[in-house]
């Protein structure tokens, strides 16, 4: 009898420290504070916005003395998941409209989010191009490994939306689920050509080579910033978002070859 | 309580806080699975391709895993020299090996320009985005747990039944099939229960190295990661079919090898 107790004992003990050691968990991810002179913003953004919101995020730092930014790179949907689940953030930049509008639903937004870029897909190969890949309807060409995204993810369904209206259906070897994967499969040799977006192209430098096609247009991507509602100094969220939708922050994302919205 | 009546009180409060640990993120997820359309979610052509690929190829997998395994095993158990001792920690790195490293390893080993896979390739052969890259990938991390329970089970038997069998004229083959395998048994029922769990929860290596297409490469623990990007509860209600799915293989195959004792000395 004095066992039993013993042992309903200890796993009650068990699930208090387990319990208080969530509790402190949350508490140390939970970076922003309010100090008017400074602080850190954190800032949830799409994978592909990684190597542009760095730079945007150093300007910060510059216009703004004693701020810091914090980042989290990672799929869109991700963040929201993330985001739905209790973290904490100022900012929320989403590769599409979708999640965004998954965060607005999810009552995540303080206001409405503003559109400031957009991105297109592109087709990459290997330097050189030497299967001589020139249109989209090449990725048909017989004997070619294409690597595309799975339909779930954006660059995906932009890729279906393209092939409904050139009417070309492709035949991937592989549908992945993030463009990184493609870009990899293409940078590494195991796939001859790979739809990705301008931006992983262009990020990828001499690795492969881009092949730019008109059909493209029929699936724009556009990228909208959002003020959260968990953040802890509105005005510095709303500086960032002004900085990235403002002069400075656009000529970042223009370089890497995101175009307007 | 006989068996548990030497240890002192205070070890049951890490044991159950470990206990909890490892339930609880199983119990989560079956609160959080729509029930309502558990079936239909389960039952959709996607999840079913997956789930078959997913069984073939780590039946498969544990095969080669036996057919590899088993003689790694005994040579690094019965092996001494020096050479032996210096392969066996080469061996058993994909233990510790994140999966992503495995699969960009086999990546550059296996893949079109790959150190081997540039002649296969020249000689007709892809593997890339091929059902066998999976199978490859899957053994890659699955091989190490097979050799590590036999190679324990075959110290733990020793090799006097064997030399007894060979002074009474037996030849070393017979006394391999007749004496050494019979007493690895429990080792190689643990093991092979671990390689097949392993390898049907193979992830990092297979997206890495053979891509994923419906039917050919998307084996389940693919199917829900990409599941996840567009319908949660369909990932979560895969989730759980995955984890039923691996319990039936250890509870039903393994519970009585995986016992302790029964697998040796690991």
């Amino acid at each position: 009898m004095k066992r039993t107790q013993s042992i309903i004992g200890a796993i009650s003990a068990a699930l208090l420290v387990m319990l208080t050691g969530c509790g402190s968990d949350s508490a140390t991810t939970s970076s922003s504070t309010s100090t008017p002179a400074g602080g850190t913003l954190t800032v949830y953004a799409a994978a592909s916005l990684k190597q542009t919101f760095t730079d945007v995020g150093e300007q910060f730092k510059t216009d703004n003395p004693g701020w810091k930014v914090d980042f989290t790179f990672a799929g869109s949907s991700d963040l929201v998941t993330q985001l739905t689940q209790g973290a904490k953030g100022d900012v929320f930049a989403s590769a599409d409209t979708k999640n965004m509008d998954k965060a607005a639903t999810a009552g995540l937004l303080a206001g409405d989010p503003v559109n400031f870029a957009s991105n297109t897909l592109a087709i990459v190969v290997a330097p050189g191009n030497p299967k001589q890949v020139t249109s989209f309807a090449d990725l048909n060409k017989p004997g070619l490994t294409v690597v595309v995204c799975a339909p779930q993810v954006p660059c995906g369904s932009a890729t279906e939306k393209v092939e409904q209206s050139t009417k070309v259906t492709l035949n991937p070897v592989s549908e992945e689920s993030s463009v990184t994967d493609v870009l990899n499969k293409v940078t590494t040799g195991q796939a001859d050509a790979g739809l990705v977006y301008v931006t992983d192209a262009l990020g990828a430098g001499d690795k492969v080579a881009k092949v730019d096609f008109p059909e493209a247009a029929a699936a724009v991507n556009t990228y909208p910033i959002g003020v959260l509602k968990t953040a802890a100094d509105a005005a510095a969220a709303h500086k960032f978002v002004d900085l990235v939708t403002g002069e400075a922050g656009q000529k970042i994302l223009s370089q890497a070859g995101f175009a307007k919205p | 309580m006989t068996r548990s009546a030497g240890l002192p009180r205070w070890l049951y409060l890490p044991a159950a806080v470990g206990a909890i640990f490892v339930v609880l993120p199983l119990v989560a997820v079956a609160v959080k699975v729509d029930w309502s359309q558990f079936w239909t979610l389960i039952t959709s052509r996607s999840s079913v391709t997956a789930l078959e690929l997913s069984m073939k190829t780590a039946a498969i997998s544990t095969a080669m895993c036996i057919v590899l395994g088993v003689p790694m095993a005994l040579v690094l158990a019965r092996n001494d020299s020096r050479w032996v001792r210096w392969t066996r920690p080469l061996i058993l790195l994909p233990l510790v090996l994140p999966p992503v490293v495995g699969g960009i390893a086999l990546l550059y080993a296996f893949g079109r320009l790959g150190l081997l896979g540039r002649y296969l390739d020249a000689a007709g052969i892809q593997i890339a985005f091929t059902t066998t890259a999976v199978v490859l990938a899957q053994t890659f991390v699955s091989l190490p747990f097979l050799v590590i329970a036999i190679e324990g089970a075959a110290r733990t038997a020793g090799a006097d039944y064997d030399v007894v069998a060979a002074t009474l004229g037996a030849r070393p083959t017979t006394v391999w099939w007749r004496v050494s395998l019979p007493l690895l048994a429990p080792g190689l029922a643990s093991g092979a229960v671990l390689a097949f769990a392993r390898s049907l929860g193979e992830f990092g290596a297979t997206l890495t190295f053979a891509g994923s297409r419906e039917g050919v490469t998307r084996t389940l623990p693919l199917e829900i990661y990409l599941q996840r990007e567009s319908d949660a509860d369909a990932a979560v209600a895969l989730s759980l079919l995955l984890v039923v799915v691996a319990a039936v293989v250890v509870i039903g195959v393994g519970s009585r090898a995986l016992k302790p004792g029964g697998s040796g000395g690991w």
